[in-house]
């Protein structure tokens, strides 16, 4: 930062160092622009949201259109809240983990173990198409397996489905990253040990791994926790708090959409996107504190 | 047979016709060789020569690898192990990378006994304690850790882990311990220590390493192996190799021509 001003510039042209001087504020510039979103979008949630918030707001479920006009007219606070998303985000986010997390390992221990291989590489691309594919796409699938054939109509499964889908390509590739940062030489080592192959990657492999896995994971679950679109196509939204996986289920994020299409319920916008992306946040966070423990 | 080949009566360990191949490079050709029970054994060379190579064979490390074809015998105290199941091989020989290994995950007390609890043998605590102390004991690490045996492996500075790992391989009292460049990644002190502690542990046990440094190779073997470009080109006592080589290959490498 200071360099310019020091001996070692003595000499040079103006024109040189008023171009040094202008490159690095464009760099800082744009480096402000990058981050100003993020900063503006947490300020206006907290501003506009936190008046919600409240024990009601995370224990109640979601009011009737009626009553939350009458409180607007009255200029009191909106009764009620989303215990009803929450919930069904929970169950549904939890379901798909479950779906996800193993298939996701197992099939990134089997590209790590395979490296190079025809099947693999083959395995390892239709997983990053999968990655790309558009989420409301994956919600129609859900629809048409679940909705359609399983559970004869909208449910918590069915969103479940759709994210699980959408978890299962990062949890593959992260785990598939994770193990090959391990030296060989730790496998070799057990191995050498006369250790089983299956030992070898539950007790060494895994647990040797385990902190690049978890961050994975919750990296998944804070980039699917905020997923709409395939949950409007599959486990449609509830009033009620349901933990039925059979049933029609409600999600911070089908709220927020429901809030936004109802003119009374608007002032609950804010303060759902404010838990929601505290929630992604607290994900994020603690997915980097795990990844700079690292041993 | 190859006269520069010393002949070993009654060998613990013996190769016959050892080949080792990388897809169709060979990196071990035909090597017949035995090894005496209770001694240091070292395999040298220049780099590529195959040594490595052939130390991995011999507890069939290479089997991991589907480009990599063994074929030739392998007897251990009279069983042909090439058609064991590697898991009973390996168990029977010990085995020390170039590099400190130790479970990073893992306790020095649960490195040491890494052998019994990855392969979910089960054991009293106290003959778990006795192992662990025995084989620290042994690789003259136990007054250093006996305080901090339940910290992390990798804590120990570089020596300390080899150690640790050489005590790993202790635990499971191997017919044979392996040792692939085992010093390579370490400072002189350390490595004296442990050259110190194989010359020690050869009471017990039989010691096959892997050096591409001849003073080491001198100071602490009673035999060695001289490989070039996957050939067995000279095998004899230790001293009679360095004071009076056979084969002229062994003796610029041993001179210093090459290597």
């Amino acid at each position: 930062m200071q360099n310019t001003d020091t001996h070692r510039n003595k000499g040079l042209p103006r024109t040189r160092l008023l171009k040094d001087k202008a490159a690095r504020w464009l760099v800082i510039a744009f480096s402000v622009l990058t981050i100003s979103p993020i900063i503006l979008i947490i300020y206006k949630l907290i501003v506009k949201g936190i008046g919600q918030i409240s024990f009601d707001f995370v224990t109640q479920t979601t009011p009737d259109t009626f009553e939350a006009m009458t409180a607007v007219a009255s200029g009191e606070r909106i009764p009620g809240g989303i215990a009803n998303g929450i919930a069904g985000t929970v169950l549904m986010v939890v379901l798909a983990s479950v779906i996800a997390i193993p298939i996701g390992i197992i099939t990134g221990i089997y590209l790590y173990e395979n490296q190079g291989k025809k099947r693999a590489d083959f395995v390892r691309n239709i997983s990053d198409i999968l990655q790309g594919v558009p989420s409301i796409v994956l919600g129609l699938i859900a629809y048409l397996w679940v909705v359609k054939h399983i559970t004869q109509g909208f449910s918590a499964l069915a969103g479940s489905a759709a994210l699980a889908i959408m978890m299962l390509p990062m949890m593959v590739r992260s785990t598939e990253e994770t193990f090959k940062m391990i030296p060989v030489s730790l496998k070799e080592a057990a191995l050498a040990l006369g250790v089983p192959y299956y030992r070898v990657i539950l007790q060494v492999m895994i647990p040797t791994g385990f902190s690049g896995i978890m961050t994975g994971i919750l990296l998944a679950v804070s980039r699917v926790i905020g997923e709409t679109a395939p949950l409007m196509l599959t486990a449609l939204g509830s009033t009620l708090v349901n933990w039925d996986v059979t049933r029609p289920t409600s999600a911070i994020p089908l709220l927020i959409w429901e809030f936004y299409n109802d003119p009374n319920m608007v002032g609950l916008i804010w303060s759902s996107s404010l838990l929601l992306m505290g929630l992604v946040l607290i994900f994020n966070l603690l997915s980097k504190w795990i990844a700079s423990n690292r041993t | 047979m190859n006269e520069n080949i010393l002949q070993i009566t009654d060998p613990v360990l013996s190769l016959h016709d050892l080949t080792v191949a990388y897809d169709t490079n060979k990196a071990v050709k035909n090597v017949s060789v035995g090894f005496r029970k209770n001694s240091v054994t070292a395999i040298m060379g220049p780099s590529g020569c195959g040594k490595s190579t052939l130390l991995r064979a011999i507890n069939r490390m290479h089997e991991l690898y589907e480009n990599i074809t063994t074929t030739g015998q392998i007897i251990l105290n009279g069983t042909d192990i090439t058609q064991m199941p590697t898991i009973q091989v390996r168990r029977r020989m010990g085995m020390v990378f170039q590099r400190p290994n130790p479970f990073p995950t893992m306790s020095i007390y649960d490195n040491v006994i890494a052998g019994y609890k990855l392969n979910g043998i089960r054991l009293k605590k106290g003959e778990k304690d006795d192992i662990v102390e025995k084989s620290l004991t042994d690789v003259t690490l136990w007054d250093e850790v006996k305080d901090s045996l339940f910290k992390r492996g990798t804590f120990l500075s570089g020596g300390q882990q080899q150690r640790l790992c050489i005590a790993r391989a202790l635990a499971f009292s191997p017919e044979i311990i392996l040792l692939d460049e085992p010093t390579s990644a370490l400072d002189p002190i350390a490595t004296s220590k442990i050259e110190d502690l194989l010359v020690h542990l050869k009471e017990n046990y039989t010691i096959i390493l892997v050096t591409h440094n001849m003073a080491q190779a001198a100071r602490i073997s009673d035999y060695s192996l001289f490989m070039y470009l996957g050939d067995l080109v000279e095998y004899d006592k230790t001293k009679k190799m360095f004071t009076n080589p056979r084969d002229r290959r062994t003796e610029e490498y041993l001179t210093g021509k090459f290597g």
